[in-house]
């Protein structure tokens, strides 16, 4: 397996892409896809407390593994990451009103998103030392809005047409996903070559 | 269309069932507010752990004991956590009886621990599981939300089983391990990828919301007819 950095960036950016390819953070993928608009913010939001969760858990896990109680990851991981929301919260609300009323609704949810809670797992199933953990951190995050936008965008356009009403909703959407997921498998080759 | 109605965000507000006597708290989660067919729910595992059915239902087993623990426990202490905090209480929770349950995963099988990887510890954020606390076990006694659970979590192995068969058996030819077709048939290796599973639950959610709808439509035909024949009726009085 290689470990270059370059390679970690392109891998989780575009050849395992952590919604397309991995399946998470699907919830927000199919539910909040529906406008460039969101779907940019969020994914924005999404990258900043993926970064920020990713540092802290990276320094707590060497904690926990120097008192040997790794069995302790899963809670300290998700209470990391409900902190890092909150305090976005509590930034974005001091700094900058205007953009916490635009994005207020969507902040809480990013608790539950599974994309979120992956990040810490697998850089500590992988073993990546600190610099490789944030360099993965800001790749996934940076997948997720990437497919986020072009789904967004082509949602825009498909709701112009004629579907057939039974297909509308979740469905088209699945299908939508599908062939945006064959699309990037063609990424796959890449990993051969890095 | 009754598709379009269902919230897809998994925190959109959905309405708490209040079903009227235990069983029926049971039952709900099995098929008529089915998981994953009916409320969208919990789309992660269920997209990436399908592409066998022996994977589909070990995940389905190990979501079922979270649900029915954490409802439990929820239910337990829903009267002395303050209001403020209990979305953090619950998640707590949850995320010690994942903790559980990736333990007994690893003690009972490991190879089964090794096909489901790091989704085991993701089942934290299985919205299914936080959406059940909030909405039954935080306002249900012990008993029936611990059904509740059950219900929920068995409905979501059917449906993971529901889509692991069609990837398995389409992808790899093979049921369980055991072959279906002779040995000339190619196996159809797309549905095992990513795409295979956007494309198959695509087609499960078109069939479920094909199959509602015409329930609904032969209910409405009925409601219709009836309100016809009642028309005719103070007609026909009249004239008699």
């Amino acid at each position: 397996m290689n470990d270059s950095l370059g390679h970690i960036f392109v891998d989780a950016l575009l050849i395992n892409n952590f919604v397309l390819c991995v399946f998470l953070g699907m919830c927000s993928f199919l539910g909040l896809s529906s406008k460039f608009a969101t779907a940019w913010r969020m994914g924005v939001s999404v990258m900043f407390v993926i970064t920020v969760s990713s540092i802290l858990a990276f320094g707590t896990n060497l904690i926990l593994v120097r008192y040997h109680a790794e069995y302790l990851r899963i809670i300290t991981y998700i209470v990391i990451i409900a902190a890092t929301v909150q305090l976005t919260e509590m930034f974005i609300r001091k700094t900058s009103p205007a953009l916490f009323r635009a994005m207020g609704i969507y902040l809480p949810l990013i608790t539950t998103n599974c994309a979120v809670l992956a990040v810490p797992v697998f850089q500590t199933a992988r073993n990546y030392s600190f610099v490789q953990s944030v360099v993965f951190a800001i790749a996934a995050s940076g997948g997720y809005t990437l497919a986020m936008v072009i789904l967004s965008l082509v949602r825009e356009r498909v709701e112009l047409s004629d579907i057939p009403d039974l297909a509308r909703g979740t469905a088209l959407t699945l299908v939508l996903a599908a062939i945006l997921s064959m699309a990037f498998m063609g990424f796959a080759g890449m990993g051969n070559g890095g | 269309m009754s598709n379009e109605q269902t919230p897809i965000a998994c925190h959109g507000t959905l309405p708490a069932s209040s079903p009227a006597d235990t069983m029926v708290a049971f039952t709900n989660g099995l098929w008529k507010q089915n998981p994953v067919f009916v409320q969208v729910l919990g789309m992660c595992p269920t997209l990436a752990i399908t592409n066998s059915v022996r994977n589909a239902i070990a995940m389905g087993l190990a979501t079922t004991f979270v649900l029915a623990s954490s409802n439990g426990l929820v239910s337990m202490v829903r009267k002395l956590v303050p209001k403020q905090v209990r979305i953090a209480t619950y998640i707590l929770i949850i995320a010690t009886s994942v903790t559980i349950v990736d333990f007994l995963v690893k003690a009972i099988s490991i190879n089964v621990y090794k096909a489901l990887g790091p989704f085991i510890p993701l089942i934290v954020a299985n919205c299914i599981i936080l959406e059940r606390s909030e909405a039954f076990a935080g306002k249900n006694p012990f008993v029936k939300s611990v059904l509740d659970g059950l219900g929920m979590g068995l409905g979501f192995t059917f449906a993971l089983s529901c889509l692991g068969t069609v990837r398995e058996v389409l992808g790899a030819g093979t049921f369980l391990g055991i072959h279906v077709f002779g040995s000339n048939f190619e196996p159809w290796v797309l549905f095992l990828l990513p795409p295979g599973g956007f494309i198959s639950l695509a087609i499960w959610l078109l069939t479920f919301t094909l199959w509602r709808d015409r329930g609904a439509r032969k209910r409405r035909k009925v409601v219709v007819q009836d309100q016809e024949i009642r028309q005719e009726m103070p007609e026909m009085e009249v004239a008699s």
